[in-house]
């Protein structure tokens, strides 16, 4: 008998017990159509090829495991299969869009990680570790103030109320520390940058 | 002149998969054995 004149139902069923040549005579029968179908969708040689390939690596699996079961209808079954993987790549392809770099545009100038690099991350220890030693030489009301403020973020009222002193001195007290911080830094020409 | 073919005459023409990808298909489809197990089904692909 012709390959031609054996129904696709026929071929799908001889393929489920077992005939491997089936499976070459539907593909060769219908790889136009589909092929075709999933380059006008997509229009681009490889990934209509992935596509197809993956279109009939589910047909495979579903008729192996006899799960199939749209006699007569083996074309539309496949063609859908194959719609709903156009449909995946392109929902890909637009949760993660493809960036090329050219002269004029290059994706790191506008992505960065806000982490700081290595380097970085040393400077920052750096400048904290000086301004703590800086600030251990101030006089102690005005360390206990600025310390208070600024390491244990009080407000003003709760410092007064911790050091027994009123709001306006502790405020005075912090004034006095950075002032004494800026004095000492520009005495010695420290450089606190990051 | 603009001479280019339309989009549709592109994919009217007779597009077909390569030979290599058909090949693929029919050997990977020779390697896959389905193993019915309690009513499981497992895939393995033998080379």
């Amino acid at each position: 008998m012709k390959n031609s004149t054996i129904s696709d139902a026929l071929l799908v069923s001889d393929y489920m017990k077992g005939n491997e040549s089936a499976l070459s005579n539907l593909i060769t029968r219908h790889k136009q159509r589909i092929y075709s179908f999933i380059y006008s969708k997509v229009y681009d040689r490889d990934v209509a090829e992935d596509i197809f390939q993956d279109t009939f690596i589910k047909v495979i699996k579903t008729l192996k495991k006899g799960a199939y079961n749209e006699e007569g209808k083996f074309l539309p079954w496949v063609m859908r299969i194959a719609h709903n993987l156009v449909i995946d790549h392109f929902r890909k392809n637009n949760r993660m869009p493809k960036f090329e770099n050219n002269d004029d545009f290059n994706i790191f100038s506008v992505l960065s990680d806000g982490a700081l690099n290595a380097e970085k991350q040393l400077v920052k220890e750096q400048v904290e570790k000086d301004v703590r030693r800086l600030i251990e030489e101030l006089p102690l009301d005005q360390k206990e103030v600025l310390m208070m403020r600024m390491y244990k973020e009080m407000s003003f009222k709760e410092i007064s109320e911790q050091t027994g002193v009123s709001i306006n001195t502790a405020l005075g007290r912090m004034r006095y520390a950075l002032i004494n911080l800026r004095k000492v830094i520009d005495k010695h020409n420290i450089i606190l940058t990051n | 002149m603009y001479s280019e073919t339309s989009r549709r005459d592109r994919v009217n023409q007779n597009l077909i998969p390569k030979e290599e990808t058909v090949k693929f298909l029919l050997n990977y489809s020779k390697a896959l054995s389905v193993i019915d197990y309690n009513k499981m089904k497992f895939e393995a692909l033998l080379n």
